[in-house]
């Protein structure tokens, strides 16, 4: 719950700031993590690896969820094996031992790498915040054009520093085609 | 560029104490011989095998990189070159093996033919073909190297847009020919040791161990330059993560190949198939086997994941050092169990004499030719941008 409103009364979720080149986008990401800003939302047409840079990146959490992912795996093919050979349904096949570990193996391989891909994939949508049916940056009409040629930066109120006429002074500051206050 | 890339200086030095280390060991392995020969040649065997597999595993990964180019083996080409070099030596470190043909190979003693199984096979395993047959392996490793050091070595005079096209069609056949040929004498060398066993995807695993041994010793020489001149600023973390995805590959591969081998000989349950893998869990030969399960896959797999790990080159060259002592106990894994008979796991001495002389010779001899050359191709093409990216 957003502690400012906007101008029209309604509750403020951040400032966004649009920009006509990459450059200038670059430049403003660094402005404002200097500032101390961290919830920072940079938005482009295409990826801009220098702008992942100046928002101050963090280390992915997915490799070790993909690690959970095939561990469990591992561990689930590997006991559903020995549960349905040892326990369930013991058959003597060729004299072998019940407990024929080597034959496990590849059928633990699988599900290890069954599991890790399922770890992966749903483990990225779960990172991303997706699926997010809504977002609060479309309500800035001009956000459309973040798919052609414009780039944003939106500095939004969970930042701790957030205090509305700084940010807005901020931003106003880097060269912007315009600012707008977006409406949560 | 003006740079000339010129070797450290301090290489004389570590040239120096590998005569020294090396002569120690070939001393002690001399006094092994009068003492007790067929534990030398035994103990020899094993360390022929490791130094080969380090050098041609360099010469392949050479190969590798100068049919499919890219920046991570461009800085290492120079340092890879210099082992396919070392073959010649090798080639002569072969001698002994053929001294030791009958103490080793109980198919090359008088009157094996006596054996139903091996009179089936003297068709292949006869002392006159073992003898050529090494040769032709030997004469092709080192006519191709041969060939393609020198076409690196043009790199260093003049410009030529054709002449890395040209590695590129030199190399492709050179790497197939390589698989076949080094396939072959893991069965010649190796697997032969006990004749009555066979396995197929015996001389692909002996293929794999040479990926392991020579990503391994690179990794460390690449680390000694890296911490000198000229190459201080030129062999970045992002080479040595290469270097460790490859290792890490390289690792996998070893062990899909040890287990399918595993897989296919338990599911068939063959008697002449199984004795291979009862010989190897029975008494401490099966802690020999655990050690190479944990050490050569668990451990050094567990830690190539790091995305960290891989880019410390110091880190790194700690597993490369683990898997080149893994090499050496792989290489025993597989051979000495034909020598014990059914008896147990017994280290010697003389298998750390033979492996320290014959390693530190073969060291020395390579350190020589890595201060012969400079360290980067002065006119490759692709060196500039080798250089720049990122």
């Amino acid at each position: 719950m957003s502690r400012f409103l906007t101008r029209d009364g309604k509750r403020l979720y951040g400032l966004m700031a649009e920009f006509d080149s990459p450059e200038k986008l670059v430049h403003a990401c660094e402005a404002a993590s200097e500032a101390g800003y961290t919830r920072l939302g940079a938005y482009t047409p295409y990826p801009i690896e220098a702008v992942w840079e100046a928002i101050g990146h963090h280390r992915s959490k997915l490799p070790l969820i993909v690690l959970a992912g095939g561990l469990a795996g591992a561990a689930g093919g590997f006991l559903l094996q020995y549960w349905a050979s040892v326990h369930a349904y013991p058959l003597n096949i060729g004299g072998r031992p019940l407990d024929s570990w080597i034959a496990f193996l590849v059928p633990a391989f699988e599900t290890t790498i069954l599991f890790a891909s399922f770890a992966a994939v749903l483990g990225m949508f779960f990172l991303n915040g997706l699926p997010q049916p809504y977002h609060p940056a479309f309500n800035v009409p001009r956000f459309a054009e973040a798919s052609r040629d414009r780039y944003f930066l939106m500095i939004t109120t969970k930042d701790r520093n957030f205090e509305p006429a700084a940010v807005r002074e901020l931003l106003a500051g880097l060269g912007p085609v315009e600012v707008n206050e977006v409406e949560d | 560029m003006s740079a000339t890339f010129a070797p450290p200086a301090e290489l004389a030095a570590l040239e120096g104490r590998a005569w020294l280390a090396g002569g120690l060991g070939a001393l002690a392995s001399a006094a092994g011989f009068f003492v007790d020969r067929p534990q030398f040649f035994r103990s020899y065997l094993v360390a022929w095998l490791f130094c080969l597999g380090v050098a041609l595993g360099c010469y392949a990964i050479a190969l590798l990189h100068q049919m499919t180019r890219g920046a991570w083996g461009l800085m290492i080409r120079r340092p890879l070159g210099a082992a396919s070099r070392t073959l010649p030596f090798l080639l002569l470190a072969f001698v002994p093996v053929l001294l030791g043909l009958e103490e080793l190979y109980s198919w090359a003693r008088p009157g094996a033919a006596a054996d139903p199984l091996i009179a089936q096979k003297t068709w292949y395993l006869n002392p006159g073909g073992f003898l050529v047959r090494g040769l032709v392996y030997f004469a092709i490793w080192i006519g191709f190297a041969w060939v393609l050091n020198r076409m690196s070595r043009a790199q260093d005079r003049k410009e030529s847009d054709r002449l890395f096209r040209r590695m590129q069609a030199v190399a492709a056949p050179a790497l197939v020919l390589y698989v076949v040929t080094a396939s072959a004498g893991a069965v010649d060398w190796l697997m032969s040791l006990d004749p009555h066993w066979y396995s197929s995807l015996f001389g692909v695993m002996f293929v794999v161990g040479h990926g392991v041994a020579g990503f391994s010793f690179v990794i460390l020489v690449a680390l000694y330059l890296s911490q000198r001149e000229p190459m201080r600023e030129h062999l970045q973390p992002r080479h040595f993560h290469d270097y460790g995805k490859l290792l890490l590959a390289f690792v996998m591969l070893w062990t899909y190949m040890q287990l399918s081998q595993l897989i296919i000989v338990w599911s068939g349950n063959l008697p002449e198939e199984v004795t291979f893998y009862l010989n190897r869990t029975a008494g401490g030969w099966k802690w020999l086997s655990v050690a190479l399960v944990l050490g050569h896959f668990a451990l050094p797999f567990a830690l190539l994941l790091s995305r960290d790990l891989k880019r410390d080159a110091r880190k790194l060259a700690r597993v490369a050092v683990l898997l080149l002592v893994m090499r050496w106990f792989d290489i025993y894994w597989l051979a000495a169990p034909a020598f014990a008979h059914g008896g147990g796991l017994h280290f010697h001495w003389l298998d750390l004499a033979t492996v320290v002389g014959l390693g530190g010779l073969w060291f020395a001899l390579y350190v020589r030719h890595l201060a012969s050359r400079p360290l980067l191709p002065r006119f490759e093409p692709y060196l500039r941008e080798a250089l720049d990216d990122e």
